[in-house]
């Protein structure tokens, strides 16, 4: 039974270590942008006190959308950099689920095939659906 | 206070949350909701959005290990993540027309929750015989032990699955990770082994957290500034406390945290019902 599967199996196995390099690699990633952009916050705004944010401001603050932080990182603002790691870190997942959809498709598993591209699927509506009001 | 000052703090007060989430298993985000709001005065949606990316960064380090040692059940993990996912989108639309005062209650009655969760006994028996629908969706499976590789099957997939989309939505609502909650679904309803339960709900955390965060960074919940030493910090701490673990068994520290994070969530529900977030 095992023999049979062995091929199967590792095909499984080494798209799993992709997903967990992948995984980890996203995290240092974003962690080293977001301290790059963090040395550049505090030089930049190291004389501003401390912003109010018992009140919450929330879009008007800027850098929230994708086109928003991009122009921060070409402008070389700190806040559009940190914004990029963040976006690089909760891409992380995200990518995991488009790489698991590849793993299943390798392995012919119709029924994963389905379920993975169900997550993808709410996911994408998540980011495109209007859902921030 | 200047900046520099502020986020230092924070950085130290992020590193503990990391720290305390890892040894006692709640995860850093569950510690650093209670720390921006109560110590710092932040308004509870910056904390929530903070919370988040917490717990995506705790799930993404920390599951990269589990998968090399081939505890995680993917297909089982996938599979639940349709329940998580569809119920952090519906968390976070229910969110804008929830006060935040509720949203502090609410959570802390999770944190009372989940202290409580941790110390309750764990299931380590493997099941024989599985449930029907486990065969049909192929979520039976094996994991390694000390004592060479244990086969072990599932049951009650519908009422994991209930629980898990319940976890979503307060995933979505207050930026947990709700692992409590969805080691409760895999646990005590499904009867999979700790280990294999523990390191799949932590696996999916991530991409429950990213289902709602991508909501909450356009309302504009994730402030750069708090953000940066959040991150860092509690990355910083979850390191450590893994390291930590795997040299000694926490049990005292656990039971302190557990009284600690008791009071915190008192403090929360107090504050929350006395309107003051």
């Amino acid at each position: 039974m095992k023999k049979i599967l062995s091929k199967a199996f590792t095909a499984d196995q080494d798209i799993e270590k992709l997903i967990g390099y992948l995984l980890r690699y996203g995290v240092i990633t974003a962690s080293l942008i977001v301290f790059i952009g963090g040395l550049i916050y505090l030089h930049q705004y190291q004389h501003n006190g401390v912003p109010a944010y018992h009140t919450f401001v929330g879009e008007q603050a800027g850098y929230t959308t994708i086109s928003e932080i991009f122009s921060g990182v070409g402008s070389f603002n700190a806040k559009g950099i940190i914004q990029l790691g963040v976006l690089v870190l909760i891409a992380t997942p995200i990518l995991r689920i488009f790489f698991s959809l590849i793993g299943f498709i390798l392995e012919k598993d119709r029924l994963y095939i389905l379920i993975t591209f169900v997550v993808l699927s709410v996911m994408l509506f998540s980011i495109f659906g209007g859902l921030k009001v | 206070m200047t900046i520099i000052t502020f986020t230092l703090i924070l950085l130290a007060g992020a590193y503990l949350a990391g720290l305390v989430g890892s040894l006692t298993g709640l995860g850093g985000g569950v510690v650093v909701i209670p720390l921006l709001t109560l110590v710092f005065h932040v308004d509870i949606r910056y904390a929530i959005g903070a919370a988040l990316l917490a717990s995506i960064a705790n799930s993404s380090g920390a599951a990269s290990a589990y998968i090399k040692e081939g505890i995680t059940n993917i297909r089982l993990g996938m599979f639940l993540e349709i329940a998580t996912t569809v119920g952090a989108v519906g968390g976070a639309i229910i969110a804008v027309y929830t006060p935040t005062n509720t949203i502090a209650i609410l959570f802390g009655a999770i944190l009372l929750f989940s202290a409580a969760m941790t110390l309750r006994k764990k299931n380590m028996e493997a099941l024989t015989e599985g449930s029907t629908l486990s065969y049909k969706l192929k979520l039976n499976s094996s994991y390694p032990t000390k004592d060479g590789e244990v086969e072990y099957k599932l049951k009650n997939v519908g009422a994991g699955f209930s629980i898990m989309t319940l976890a979503g939505v307060l995933s979505g609502l207050l930026g947990i990770g709700s692992g409590a909650l969805k080691v409760l679904a895999m646990d005590s309803a499904m009867h999979i082994p700790f280990k294999v339960s523990t390191t799949t709900s932590n696996f999916m955390i991530g991409v429950t957290a990213a289902a709602s965060a991508v909501v909450y960074l356009q309302r504009g919940y994730m402030d750069p500034g708090i953000a940066f030493p959040v991150m860092l910090g509690v990355l910083g701490g979850a390191f450590t406390g893994s390291k930590l673990l795997t040299r000694m068994d926490p049990k005292v520290l656990k039971y302190i945290f557990c009284v600690a994070i008791t009071f915190v969530a008192a403090e929360m529900i107090f504050n929350g019902y006395n309107h003051k977030f």
